[in-house]
């Protein structure tokens, strides 16, 4: 195997420049790479041509010295960005043969910048799940194992587990993803890497798959926080053609890596350390916690009492937004139809069988929310509480820089897990929905492994549009972490 | 003025509310760039937006918000400076999102009124109750194939102001003139084309019937009526179903009805059957839209002049008739037409002259004031003629259908025709005297008391001077000569 | 928040609402769902705990201005790509069984 799909990201843009190697020669090695680890089902899509023409490009670029900051790096794209000319389904049946007419803003600016495009990532179906299981294309596959259990396969997380999973096993350089409630940290956190979702309104959602509009935002996953940095680079930024994208000023993230984090508040919220933490989920975070105080930050306890019920609040409000969201999805234009005799034979058709379980419990539950008598008390209720979470984080803020969670309760659990009951799967996202909830940026790397040898990650939480401390400060835990464990499926 | 159905159980009053549907003028859609031109090649003027692929966002067009806030002011009403949009939530074919955009709990337009203008001459003010922008939806074809439907999105997402009344409406020729005075403002501040045949103004009815003082009964939605004839025998229908619906010890049903203009007749809508909950929510692709009481109110120093100030305003410095007024203002470009012709002329001729021949020739000749029969500046030049004594009133007439025959001026068919009116009252006595003199078996007639033979000579005079004398001068001269002539006759009875 | 909301959900309205959502539920998937949505609405209820008085709901955390755009033709006249996804079109119509109103 070639070692090419060693390098990190930052490395591989060197090489490049330096003309170590060529484009084309490292899309090449990853399109192998894919090749050899389809079992992990980390693709819905590969666009190998595509890729490789994309290559060419870029070497030409190269040369001429007129290259973009991401130029001739191959990375994966999560199947919920529209991409033209490229099939993509968002993993449900219902889109199964959409081939959309253009391209994301984000997918857009990263193929401007150069981004070699080596196919479309898995996700649960519309985003909707911590596991990827609930793609019609079938469950991804992580690439760590237990010690205890090497013959069971793991989740990677979800709902951006192909994107995780891609970057985990080197089938790519970095993937983008998006994160409604966890969607890129949670994953991150199982597969062993980083991934961070800007605040929201950071990235354009035109042309992203919608999930719940208010929560959706999309980022990168990649191997070391530089990476994502220089990814996130080329993803952000004002879209006219998104009325919640902001009009803000965009930083040099790379720039903000300074390693200087010397008198740091780092807020530590006292709710987060729930009666059921495992105990090395526990001493991860006191030992991120340790390294920050080592490195000259100064931990401060917080309290964000509404914690609690950013899950109940969360799921409202999602469902609702999705129930919404989704209802384009009648096989009128697009997508899949199922004939019925009458118009609504055919939608019922098309939607029960387009959909899968998950979805459609959870179009069902945002129907009954907004629906009459019932919409004060749960979708007006949840956006108030809504509130109370984004106040808590405002007044943590006041004090502090940023704030250090575990970006998950648990490692990742094996397929044959999943527990039937919904609400025991969204337990996965306790500590990343309220951030979403609040939209503010956040970032998992991994901190450590479980003592079965799974990858655990901490969260980094940061104020509104202030992805530069989060980045600043994760970069210096990474260094005093030195996380160099690899998957067990990368191992020789 | 109270309005009363009888039936026979006893009196009945109606009650209708009216939720008008307007199309704003504007070139691209409320959230999307495509155009709104009316009659394109189906699915033509539709964006990835209008289709609603995955991924796609509405973007507000700022003209439309402008044109909400420039009607509401023209309904007197109050501004929100903060309003929100909702997604109402339903399934239909033309409605691509499956949601329309709309605004609910919080709408961009509070309470306002319309004055009303009633046939005899009296006004009435109907409440509105709010104005609120939301998009409009596609249209389906049922008629092209045994067992499809026909979609077309051209329509999908224009621009709609949703004009909601009180339910302050007590009979059918109120709503008529309710409406009618509604388009009128649209079309005065140039938001709204006022079409009707072409959708661009729709209306949704509420009619419930009650007896006198009673509270408001159950209503029925008559929705998506075209024409104001239409809704006038819908309304009339309604009532009357109502009515004989309780008479007969009935209850009426909340629900939806179609008007079916064939027999005049409304009927259960099925589709609407499922009563529809439609699941309204604040529009997370959307932020509140919030306005400055400043931007407002320089939207409001802009305003055009509206019908009702147009109409005092024609009363005040024109001196004329509340009627005429009225009917002047009822459409603007008469109005606008009325007023460059009567710049520094005697307003109420111009007035008499555009109510009488020029309206009956545009009658006859089936234009609209857009393509009139005469030029206003060739009727001012006409009027002008007559104020002068070029011509009188009565040669203005023949003038009048020969510019409409040879489109010139009137001047140049006054000259042509020689037309111009004898003003000389040297000449004019010489007529005279020879009229009298032809005629002296009249004269003494008239001096024993005739009066009404002055009207003989004036007439006599005209007819041998293809009535080219000016009437004024004629009668002066006349009656001077006759009272000459009358002192001599009492002089001397032998004296002709 | 009253009680009765919480533990009203039945058969009834697990139709109505998948009716209003076009998601066709078989009569034998019923109860489960009922179950199951009983179960999820059993677990937001907690949210009843919280005292919302004169809170105000947040839709959007973005807290910015609504960004307008200027009324111009930009988009559209792409028929083509339009259609290019739909199950069934003719002559520039999108097709559907038939609407009888």
């Amino acid at each position: 195997m070639s070692n090419l799909t060693k390098l990190t990201l930052s490395a591989a843009r060197d090489g490049l420049k330096t003309k170590d190697f060529s484009a084309v020669e490292l899309t090449k090695a990853y399109l192998d790479v894919m090749e050899q680890r389809r079992v992990l089902n980390a693709f819905v899509t590969e666009t190998s041509d595509i890729a490789l023409k994309q290559a060419s490009l870029s070497d030409i670029k190269l040369t001429k010295g007129n290259a973009g900051a991401m130029e001739g790096l191959p990375i994966g794209i999560k199947d919920l960005f529209c991409t033209e000319g490229v099939r993509t389904t968002a993993c449900s049946r219902i889109l199964e043969t959409f081939i959309p007419p253009y391209e994301s803003t984000v997918s857009g600016k990263l193929k401007r910048a150069g981004a070699v495009m080596l196919g479309k990532t898995s996700l649960d179906e519309f985003a909707m799940g911590s596991s990827n299981t609930t793609s019609t294309f079938g469950p991804v596959i992580n690439p760590w194992r237990r010690k205890s259990n090497f013959a069971s396969p793991l989740v990677p997380g979800g709902s951006s587990g192909g994107s995780a999973v891609a970057v985990a096993a080197h089938l790519a350089l970095a993937a983008i993803g998006t994160d409604t409630g966890g969607s890129i940290r949670q994953p991150a956190a199982f597969c062993g890497v980083v991934g961070i979702k800007p605040t929201y309104g950071r990235c354009s959602r035109w042309g992203i798959v919608a999930f719940a509009s208010s929560l959706d935002q999309a980022g990168p996953i990649a191997r070391n926080v530089r990476d994502v940095a220089i990814v996130l680079n080329s993803m952000v930024g004002y879209d006219p053609k998104d009325s919640t994208s902001a009009k803000i000023s965009v930083p040099d993230f790379e720039m903000a890596l300074t390693r200087d984090i010397k008198g740091l508040k780092i807020g530590i919220p006292q709710e987060y350390r729930l009666d059921y933490l495992s105990n090395e989920i526990s001493k991860l975070w006191d030992d991120g916690i340790a390294m920050m105080k080592d490195a000259g930050a100064i931990p401060v306890q917080i309290s964000l009492p509404y914690t609690k019920y950013a899950l109940p609040a969360y799921y409202i409000v999602a469902s609702a937004e999705c129930s919404s969201n989704l209802l384009r999805y009648d096989g009128v234009r697009y997508g899949l139809r199922i004939d019925g005799k009458t118009l609504d034979e055919m939608y019922k058709k098309t939607r029960a069988n387009g959909f899968g379980k998950e979805v459609r419990r959870r179009i069902l539950i945002g129907t009954y929310v907004l629906s009459a008598g019932y919409y004060d008390a749960y979708y007006v209720k949840a956006q108030k509480v809504r509130r109370l979470i984004y106040d808590d984080f405002n007044k943590a803020f006041q004090n502090v820089d940023v704030i250090l969670t575990p970006t998950a309760p648990s490692s990742a659990f094996g397929l044959n897990e999943i527990d039937d009951n919904p609400i025991a799967m969204w337990m996965n996202d306790i500590f990343t929905i309220p951030t979403s909830m609040a939209g503010l940026p956040s970032l998992s790397l991994p901190a450590g492994l479980s003592v079965d040898g799974l990858p655990l990650g901490l969260q980094l939480i940061g104020r509104p549009f202030d992805e530069e401390t989060v980045l600043k400060v994760a970069d210096v835990m990474e260094r005093s972490i030195d996380f160099k464990e690899i998957p067990s499926l990368l191992r020789d | 003025m109270t309005h009363v159905i009888q039936g026979n159980t006893g009196d009945w009053e109606l009650v209708v509310g009216i939720e008008v549907h307007a199309q704003i003028i504007s070139k691209s859609k409320l959230f999307s760039g495509s155009a709104t031109n009316f009659g394109a090649d189906p699915n033509t003027q539709v964006s990835l937006i209008d289709v609603a692929f995955p991924g796609m966002l509405p973007v507000i067009n700022e003209h439309c918000i402008e044109q909400a806030i420039r009607t509401g002011l023209a309904l007197k009403a109050k501004i929100n400076l903060t309003s929100v949009f909702a997604r109402k939530n339903y399934f239909y074919a033309d409605l691509p999102q499956g949601y329309q955009i709309s605004q609910y709990e919080y709408p961009i337009v509070g309470n306002g009124n319309v004055v009303i203008d009633m046939h005899d001459g009296s006004t009435r003010v109907i409440g509105i109750e709010r104005l609120h922008l939301e998009q409009d939806a596609g249209k389906s074809l049922h008629d092209q194939h045994h067992s499809k439907s026909f979609i077309d999105l051209n329509r999908s997402g224009i621009a709609l102001m949703e004009i909601v009344s009180k339910p302050d409406i007590r009979s059918s020729e109120e709503a008529i003139n309710y409406v009618t005075k509604l388009c009128l403002i649209l079309q005065y501040i140039g938001v709204c084309n006022g079409n009707m045949s072409e959708g661009s103004i729709r209306c949704d009815v509420n009619v419930s019937v009650r007896k006198h003082n009673e509270a408001y009964r159950t209503r029925a939605e008559i929705k998506n009526i075209n024409s104001i004839r239409f809704m006038s025998q819908a309304i009339d229908y309604e009532a009357r179903r109502q009515i004989d619906a309780y008479e007969r010890g009935l209850q009426i049903r909340q629900e939806t009805r179609l008007f079916d203009p064939k027999n005049g007749e409304t009927r259960s809508m099925r589709s609407k059957e499922n009563a529809n909950d439609y699941r309204y929510f604040p529009d997370p692709d959307l932020l509140p839209l919030t306005l400055t009481q400043k931007y407002v109110d320089a939207i409001k120093e802009k305003l055009p002049e509206l019908p009702d100030e147009r109409k005092k305003r024609f009363i005040d410095n024109y001196k004329l008739s509340s009627y005429d007024a009225c009917l002047l203002v009822a459409e603007q470009s008469v109005a606008d037409f009325f007023e460059s012709v009567a710049k520094g002329r005697d307003p109420k001729m111009v007035c008499n002259w555009m109510m009488g021949d020029f309206a009956s020739a545009m009658k006859r000749m089936t234009r609209t004031i857009d393509n009139p029969p005469v030029s206003a500046d060739n009727l001012g030049e006409l009027i002008d003629l007559i104020y002068k004594n070029t011509i009188s009133g009565h040669i203005a007439k023949e003038v009048f259908l020969t510019m409409i025959e040879t489109g010139k001026t009137p001047t140049e068919i006054v000259i042509e025709k020689e037309l111009k009116q004898v003003t000389d009252s040297d000449v004019i006595e010489v007529s005279v005297d020879s009229i009298l003199e032809s005629n002296t078996n009249k004269v003494i007639e008239y001096f024993n008391g005739k009066d009404k033979l002055f009207g003989f000579f004036v007439g006599q005079v005209m007819k041998a001077t293809n009535g080219k004398i000016n009437p004024v001068i004629l009668n002066e001269i006349l009656k001077k000569r006759l009272e000459s002539l009358k002192v001599l006759f009492n002089e001397d009875n032998d004296l002709l | 928040m009253d009680e009765s909301i919480f533990m009203s959900l039945d058969k009834d309205i697990v139709r109505n609402i998948a009716n209003l959502a076009r998601i066709e539920v078989l009569e034998d998937e019923i109860d489960s769902i009922v179950k199951e949505l009983s179960n999820i609405l059993q677990f937001v209820e907690q949210l009843s705990e919280v005292n919302t008085d004169d809170i105000i709901p947040m839709t959007v955390v973005a807290d910015m201005k609504l960004p307008l755009r200027a009324d111009v033709v930009t988009d559209g006249n792409c028929r083509d790509k339009v259609l290019i996804n739909a199950p069934e079109s003719f002559d520039g119509f999108f097709l559907v069984p038939k609407v009888v109103e």
